[in-house]
């Protein structure tokens, strides 16, 4: 049994993710994990996944054709190299589910999506009916495709091992799509699916300029700031806030829910925080049922206090 | 050109689901059932183009029991032309509803499919991307904005950093994501005409895809239960609970 780890990076650093993919991975095939960097000039990337102690050697694929990550041109790669590999795991993140479906249809195998436990090499839990049940499936397949949940398993360490890196040869180019361009949103908090503290807001906002005072929380808090989807489709805020069933998927020590009802879409995206704190002016409103702290309030009122507060206190 | 959208039938997403006693999976018998919201968006999306002088035929497309004729018909009175249900009562799996759709597809000749990024019921998240793979078509998943023009489709899609614009060449498959548009309802005449418009029903068999399951469900649970309720009375309190016994902050 061999696993190989599709990294996740963007040609200069690998993302924190991957290291939750190799986490799963070492359940099922530990000493036995080599780590696939493919983009392009991401001999960095590849040098820094290296260092992960768990990986046995890390392929590197370097060339123009993997640039963005289009999963037409990547896709092929992968099942080539896959022949060597009893499971093949990226994260679910929107990259990993964008790329692997296209690989497991080429191998003729069933994708297992977004994993939350390995039960056995080829039996895994994953979550259904946004986190709602949770289904134990069994595969069949000769070769497991699998999206991991990053809350579900935490990181390995990024230091400490010494693996080799091997280049292997890319393949050609699929010439079906293009990349044109990219809005990303910048921050200095941060990132959301990684936080230790995660201060959401919801309709209840009202506006976008109104999440200054979710921004002044964060900052004392060293949070970081999410949405709900209602508030991602008023436009407060971009895309990339929303957590929740389609959205990103956190579970931080701390989560924050301001002006949220608690949908069970976005409860999908947060019901696994260690803690849940929510702030709301509607005491019969869902999000309480399942809060450690409630505080019903006027949120315009309670976010200013519980900034000076923190402060005062810090 | 013509436009296929596929239209999966799942428990309405303002159904709270009850897992079965016997841990074999969800009630689904007396529950609420409708299209996909995914594919609600994707049904809008065809219909938009087509209104754009862009598509000139929409063709949806269901998979599974009988009962999936409804979801058709709801697709039908929104604006979509005819309707193909592929009739099983194997429980369908991605990987198999890639394999159907890709040959309806070699029937129908389409040169776009639009189809929902998930199904809230299984959250899969897969069929969309195998497709394209299948029939060696580009992707453009989790869409928040198309556009179509020479032979292409500019597609910007939502990831995780924010947004990102890729160009893929016609023929292709689209996945929408929930920014795509805003469905619309279907007005009560449209609701009647709809009932006019054809449906042809297929088998499995009669495409000749096999369509065994590859994943075995070995058991349905609930997910662990969160004790929660607690109220604190005031913005000190909440402070000091976080500190002192949460130990959070």
């Amino acid at each position: 049994m061999a696993a190989l780890v599709i990294a996740e990076h963007d040609n200069r650093a690998l993302k924190p993710a991957t290291l939750n993919a190799v986490a799963a991975a070492d359940e099922i095939a530990a000493g036995e994990i080599d780590i696939l960097v493919a983009g392009k000039d991401c001999r960095a990337v590849a040098e820094a996944a290296a260092k992960i102690p768990g990986a046995r050697k890390v392929l590197l694929a370097d060339d123009p054709a993997y640039d963005h990550g289009l999963a037409e041109n990547l896709a092929p790669l992968i099942v080539r190299l896959a022949a060597n590999y009893s499971h093949l795991l990226a994260t679910a993140t929107t990259s990993g589910k964008n790329l692997m479906p296209r690989v497991a249809a080429l191998l003729d195998v069933m994708q297992i999506s977004d994993i939350s436990a390995v039960v056995s090499p080829d039996t895994f839990v994953r979550p259904i009916y946004a986190g709602n049940a949770l289904a134990t499936v069994q595969s069949k397949d000769p070769v497991k495709v699998i999206t991991v949940r990053g809350t579900a398993f935490p990181p390995v360490e990024a230091e400490g091992g010494n693996a080799p890196v091997e280049p292997v040869a890319p393949t050609d180019a699929a010439g079906l799509s293009e990349f044109v361009g990219a809005e990303l949103s910048k921050s200095e908090r941060p990132e959301l699916t990684s936080a230790r503290i995660v201060i959401s807001g919801g309709r209840g906002m009202q506006s976008g300029d109104n999440f200054h005072l979710l921004e002044k929380v964060a900052d004392r808090l060293g949070a970081a700031v999410g949405a709900s989807r209602a508030a991602v489709d008023a436009g407060f805020v971009p895309n990339d806030y929303q957590v929740g069933q389609t959205g990103k998927i956190v579970a931080p020590e701390l989560y924050i829910a301001v002006g949220i009802s608690g949908a069970i879409q976005h409860l999908a995206g947060m019901k696994d925080s260690k803690v849940i704190v929510a702030i709301n002016k509607d005491e019969e409103a869902p999000i309480f049922q399942i809060a450690d702290y409630g505080l019903v309030g006027d949120l315009f009122k309670i976010l200013p206090e519980l900034a000076d507060e923190l402060e005062r206190r810090q | 050109m013509k436009a296929l959208v596929a239209v999966k039938r799942v428990i309405d997403y303002n159904v709270k689901i009850r897992v079965k006693a016997d841990k074999t999976g969800v009630e689904t018998a007396n529950v609420k059932m409708s299209m996909n919201p995914f594919d609600e968006i994707a049904v809008e999306e065809a219909l938009r183009l087509r209104e754009a002088g862009i598509v000139s035929e929409i063709i949806a497309v269901s998979l599974g029991v009988a009962q999936c004729q409804e979801t058709i018909r709801t697709a039908l009175a929104m604006g979509a032309d005819r309707g193909v249900l592929v009739q099983t009562d194997v429980e369908l799996q991605p990987l198999a509803v890639a394999k159907l759709l890709k040959a309806v597809i070699l029937q129908e000749n389409p040169e776009l499919v639009i189809i929902g990024k998930q199904a809230i019921d299984d959250d899969c998240n897969q069929t969309g991307q195998m497709l394209s793979a299948l029939l060696g078509w580009p992707q453009a998943t989790f869409a928040s904005k198309v556009k179509i023009s020479d032979g292409h489709a500019e597609v910007t899609r939502e990831v995780d950093g924010g947004l990102e614009t890729v160009s893929i060449k016609l023929p292709a498959v689209i996945t929408t994501d929930l920014r795509l548009n805003e469905p619309r309802y279907a007005s009560l005449p449209n609701i009647m005409r709809a009932k006019k418009k054809p449906i042809v029903t297929t088998t499995p068999e009669a495409l000749g895809v096999d369509v065994t399951p590859r994943l075995t469900v070995v058991k349905v649970e609930e997910p662990p239960k969160r004790e929660g309720g607690r109220k604190v009375g005031s913005v000190a309190e909440l402070v000091d609970k976080l500190k002192t016994e949460a130990r959070v902050i």
